[in-house]
């Protein structure tokens, strides 16, 4: 029987962290290098995770499926990263930094970890500037900041509009060291497909080396997955092509908890669909949002050209619904006010896609001024639609972005199988129901820097885990699965594609499990997700061998997680019978559309246990808000 | 010194031997046309020219040493660069479209480079050759030096092949003189243009400049005679 | 933006592995004008699958051309005709209907191909292993704001490390060279006041590494610059030919890699 130990340190929560680093035990530095621990994914968490664990003299294997650490999808994130250092001296604070994440959240998150968050906010980005990340900065010298996604204060370093990727390169920079100096083996082009747990423990990973199709086995004394969110489930999100639910997923059925499934968050200002071939969606920088203006037209299906649209027939529903807000108001907010004007058939052209107007904006402050701030932005919306956004309203559409939910994990990020850590996107612990701006990043590298070197070794220094050889029978019972899966996929030889399947899938999660959902189509978004993984195991076509570089394969393996990880989405977004953050039932909103938080009844985090094929346990985590009191989230 | 071989072994090294050596021969080559062009001021003013040098031979000799050390180190670091550059592609591209991003020049150099080389054999075997080993004892007043000149460019394909490959010097230097810089480092958003016009120009002096003596013999001055 | 679909002809190079010797392909496609050069080999890959057949590997992740993951030589220009842009943010109404395209992998011995349009870079992380980085270990890291920057100086870093390490740069230049990737970083930190203690040591151990992996030397033919995604310039390559003199004929050490 599982129970759900969230091991929340005592003491008030501005000293929970400093007791919990002085109370953890310590390795002795001389034994540092007898402990082997794997850390899967090179994103953020996963490369400065591996990386400092490296310096502490750790032994780790890191792996990744792409063909070079720096890959990872943290490459893309654009804004910024948030921390509390108050250079601006505009009031800013761990403890605001703090409460504006728990708030921003709306209430779902786990106070402590929250906390511990932004406690930790400041040292990151010293990290980041020793490193030689190149940081926006004043004339002065000293850092810039700005204000993003609806902070009232400026608390966003950045990189122009390449944040993530500086961070990204700085840790991979770190990881690089490491790999040089020999503390860190990185494996490439490996995909880890299972994890192996002897005695209750996590032992190692199972990985298919995707050059040769070899199915191979790590063993370690612990476990990291740093592999991100699952956004792509829908097919189309902002995620990068290969981004996948599987390592999470499949430690999952291996007795991890997933938590919050349901949580998922629809980015306002996305790129417009293109046609049936779209791949994936481009995110633009929400900063567009501060000039740009949104609206659509107030007739239905109107299809003349967006300058043809006279003023008084154009809604700025942003600004008539969220007066004090307007365009800022945030992410979920603006989503959804999209899809209902999408719903009432007022989208651009009757199609899903509001405009974002910047006339208003260059007749204000000049074409000069708005080139400089969105001019690159302008640029990649030109490249990609063919539209010129000074003369021709952009037109933007919300996008699956990120995934608040994930592995469960207690305060020191071990999920509930002892010895398997889970950072960065692919845990649930900090965002709650919804993620601000410019956190992921601080999220990432706040697990992977500062917090899993300190727990892990806790964990070996006071559960002395064993170390098991990869010839234990446990091990080959794992690989001889993972290879039966292989052929069993290869071996179908139907008439459909992977991807052809994916985007039906896609669909279905988009339509009935996205931005706003209701028991029936959820219920119904069940039963189609069955049928087509029905038809999938019978009807999926896999060309070439296992034995190869085989892309298709790949493809093919994380969908099969993917019907599993959309059944329990819709089942999750059945169970929460409330609006919160970004998971909006239609039964539950006020008369004005507004979300309905149910405290008195779901103030708890949904964890599930794997029961067998489309059967899960429900175990609830129940939160305390001690500091930061519940209030409903308003933005009028 | 093990460490200076390395050093000038590696790729970077090459280069830098390359670009020092191509500096001197810079150099150079404006010493060279500015002493050859006495040629257009009659057989008195370049016998004169060449005498006066011979007054100071033994330091004309060691320039002449150092003068052979950067040929042949330009000539076999860029035939070594060439070689190895060339296996750094083993399978070469369907469709190349090189002349989109780069400058004909730059991509031509060794070929260049050996239609130089073999004018560079041609030219010691003519003029250097003569010059240094002919008995001038009794002939310099019959202006032995200015006559080898007259008498070689007045021979077609000798002037012809001099042309040619003057003006493959001349693309040579083009791409060469900014080079010189690049590979000292010395590329500066501001100065950098500059120094590009200016090898362009220098470029166009010398293949102009080293033209103008044989097309000058061949068909102003042979005649005369 | 509904508008006539593209007939193209795509001679597209096929490579069974490594070892296999490969060729091109016609396969011949219709597609709008409003999707990417990707989405259409997906498409095409797509029918491929559909048919039983192995489809065309390529590489891609982001599609946003910030990853580096994809590129592709189109009629001879790595990343396709469109200057600085990767190969994922090419869009097909930049084709003339009828058009015969070539699609070929990077070629570059440090670049061996690894299936149809895969090639190994893994090379690129070799350089960086050996140096790209400021030695400072998690945690003992002073408050930013004790390193101010100025901020042109900080701007010109970024330059340098807006490099995605796609190889963009050894697929155009003639002689496959790394000197532009190498330089970036090496110029990157080589800007900054964080980078100075390991100066000299980095450049040393990089291009010492580079030199091994089988990559061209740089000619100065600057087709790299034109062709790279990022715009990264070759004054990164001018300050690392002169560090790397100044760090040979200064350095006290020998650094051996």
């Amino acid at each position: 029987m599982i129970k759900l130990e969230s091991k929340i340190p005592e003491g008030h929560i501005s000293e929970k962290w400093t007791n919990h680093k002085f109370n953890m035990k310590l390795v002795n530095p001389a034994n540092k290098r007898k402990y082997t621990v794997i850390v899967v994914g090179t994103g953020l968490a996963g490369a400065s995770a591996a990386a400092t664990m490296g310096e502490l003299g750790y032994n780790v294997l890191a792996f990744t499926y792409h063909d070079s650490a720096r890959r990872a999808h943290s490459i893309a994130a654009q804004g910024g990263i948030n921390a509390s250092k108050n250079y601006q001296n505009d009031g800013d604070s761990t403890y605001r930094l703090f409460y504006d994440t728990v708030k921003g959240g709306d209430f779902r998150a786990r106070e402590a970890n929250v906390h511990r968050l932004a406690e930790v906010s400041g040292n990151i980005i010293d990290q980041c500037v020793a490193q030689g990340v190149p940081f926006a900065r004043e004339y002065g010298g000293l850092l810039d900041n700005r204000s993003f996604g609806g902070a009232q204060v400026s608390r966003t370093f950045y990189a122009r509009g390449q944040t993530g990727q500086q961070l990204l390169l700085g840790a991979f920079s770190a990881l690089n060291r490491q790999v040089d100096k020999g503390t860190v083996k990185l494996f490439t082009r490996r995909e880890m497909l299972d994890v192996v747990v002897i005695d209750g423990k996590a032992k190692g990973i199972v990985c298919r080396n995707l050059l040769t199709g070899e199915i191979e086995k790590y063993s370690a004394h612990a476990v990291c997955l740093a592999t991100g969110g699952y956004a792509n489930v829908y097919f189309l999100s902002t995620n990068a092509m290969n981004c996948n639910v599987t390592a999470a997923w499949r430690a999952h059925k291996r007795g991890a908890l997933f938590a919050n499934p349901c949580f998922t968050q629809i980015h306002p200002t996305c790129l417009p669909l293109h046609g049936e071939s779209q791949s994936k969606l481009t995110l633009m920088s929400e900063s567009l949002r501060n000039d740009g203006r949104v609206w659509v037209s107030k007739k239905k299906g109107d299809t003349r050209n967006p300058n043809d649209i006279p003023e008084e027939e154009r809604d700025y529903y942003l600004e008539r619904k969220y007066p004090s807000f307007g365009n800022l108001a945030p992410r979920d907010i603006s989503s959804r006010s999209a899809k209902e004007v999408f719903d009432d058939g007022r989208g651009v052209k009757g199609g899903e896609a509001v405009y974002l107007d910047f006339k208003d904006a260059i007749n204000r402050l000049g074409k000069k001024a708005i080139e400089e701030r969105y001019g690159n932005l302008f640029e990649i919306y030109e490249t990609i639609t063919g539209e010129n956004p000074y003369e021709v309203p952009m037109m933007i559409y919300p996008a699956p972005h990120y995934t608040m939910g994930g592995v469960w994990v207690d305060y020191n990020l071990m999920s509930t199988i002892p010895g398997l850590f889970v950072l960065g996107e692919a845990n649930f612990s900090d965002h709650g129901a919804n993620r601000l701006g410019a956190s992921a990043l601080m999220q990432g590298l706040a697990d992977g820097y500062f917090v899993i070197p300190y727990t892990m070794g806790n964990y070996l220094a006071s559960d002395k885990p064993s170390f098991e050889k990869t010839d234990h029978p446990e091990f080959e019972k794992v690989a001889i699965e993972v290879k039966e899966l292989t052929n069993k996929l290869l071996s179908i030889n139907g008439k459909r594609t992977v991807d052809d399947i994916h985007k039906q899938l896609g669909r279905i999660m988009w339509n009935k499990v996205g931005m706003a959902r209701n028991e029936k189509g959820l219920r119904e978004a069940i039963t189609e997700i069955r049928e087509l993984k029905d038809e999938f195991w019978k009807n999926v076509t896999i060309p070439g061998s296992g034995d190869d570089v085989n892309q298709t394969l790949e493809r093919a393996g994380r969908l099969v997680d993917y019907f599993e990880l959309g059944e329990l989405m819709a089942k999750d977004a059945l169970d929460r019978n409330e609006s919160c953050g970004g998971h909006f039932r239609e039964e539950y909103q006020f008369e004005d559309g507004e979300a309905k938080r149910d405290d008195e009844n779901y103030t708890f985090v949904s964890a599930w246990e794997f029961a067998g094929d489309g059967k899960w346990n429900l175990h609830k985590e129940p939160l305390d808000f001690e500091y930061v009191k519940p209030a409903i989230r308003s933005y009028k | 010194m093990g460490w200076f071989f390395k050093f000038t072994n590696s790729s970077v090294g090459k280069k830098l031997v390359m670009a020092v050596t191509g500096s001197f021969l810079i150099i150079f080559l404006i010493v060279h046309l500015i002493g050859n062009i006495t040629l257009f001021f009659g057989p008195d003013a370049f016998n004169g020219y060449v005498s006066a040098l011979d007054v100071v031979k033994p330091l004309i000799r060691v320039v002449e040493l150092v003068l052979l050390a950067a040929f042949v180190l330009h000539i076999y670091d860029g035939f070594v660069l060439w070689l190895e550059n060339r296996r750094a592609r083993p399978v070469n591209y369907k469709v190349n479209a090189s002349s989109e991003n780069s400058t004909f020049t730059s991509r031509w150099m060794f070929w260049l480079g050996s239609v130089i080389f073999i004018f560079l054999v041609l030219h010691l075997a003519t003029f250097f050759w003569r010059f240094n080993f002919y008995d001038p004892s009794g002939l310099a007043n019959n202006h032995l030096y200015f006559n080898i000149v007259v008498n070689f460019f007045q021979i077609w394909w000798y002037v012809a092949l001099y042309i040619v490959a003057v003006i493959a010097l001349g693309f040579h230097l083009h791409h060469g003189f900014q080079s010189v810089f690049q590979t000292f480092g010395w590329n500066h958003k501001k100065y950098f243009p500059l120094i590009k016009k200016i090898g362009t120009l220098y470029a166009i002096v010398m293949a102009v400049g080293f033209a103008s003596m044989p097309i000058y013999f061949f068909f102003f001055y042979g005649g005369s005679q | 933006m509904e508008e006539k679909n593209l007939k193209l002809k795509l001679k597209i190079w096929r490579q069974k592995n490594s070892k296999s010797v490969g060729s091109f392909v016609d396969y011949d496609v219709q597609v709008s004008p409003d999707a990417s050069f990707l989405e259409m080999l997906d498409e095409l890959n797509n029918s491929l699958e559909a048919n039983g057949e192995e489809p065309i590997h390529f590489e891609s992740d982001c599609r946003e051309g910030i990853c580096g993951t994809c590129g592709l030589v189109i009629n001879g220009h790595p990343h396709g005709p469109l200057q600085k842009i990767a190969t994922c943010q090419l869009h097909m109404r930049n084709f003339k209907d009828g058009e015969t395209l070539w699609v070929e992998p990077f070629r570059a011995k440090a670049f061996p191909v690894i299936k149809d349009l895969m090639v190994d870079r893994s090379g690129f992380d070799k350089i960086l292993e050996a140096g790209g980085y400021v030695s400072v270990n998690t945690g003992g890291a002073p408050d930013a704001n004790l390193i101010p920057i100025p901020k042109d100086i900080a701007s010109e870093a970024f330059d340098a490390a807006a490099c995605i390490g796609c190889g963009a740069c050894v697929a155009a230049c003639k002689n496959a060279s790394a000197m532009l990737f190498t330089s970036a970083k090496v110029s990157q930190y080589a800007l900054l006041p964080q980078g100075q203690q390991e100066r000299y040591r980095r450049v040393q151990k990089m291009i010492a590494v580079m030199d091994e992996l089988g990559f061209g030397s740089c000619t100065n033919t600057y087709a790299c610059e034109a062709e790279c995604p990022k715009g990264i310039s070759v004054t990164n390559i001018a300050r690392m030919n002169r560090d790397f003199a100044s760090a040979k004929f200064k350095s006290k050490e020998e650094v051996e890699v």
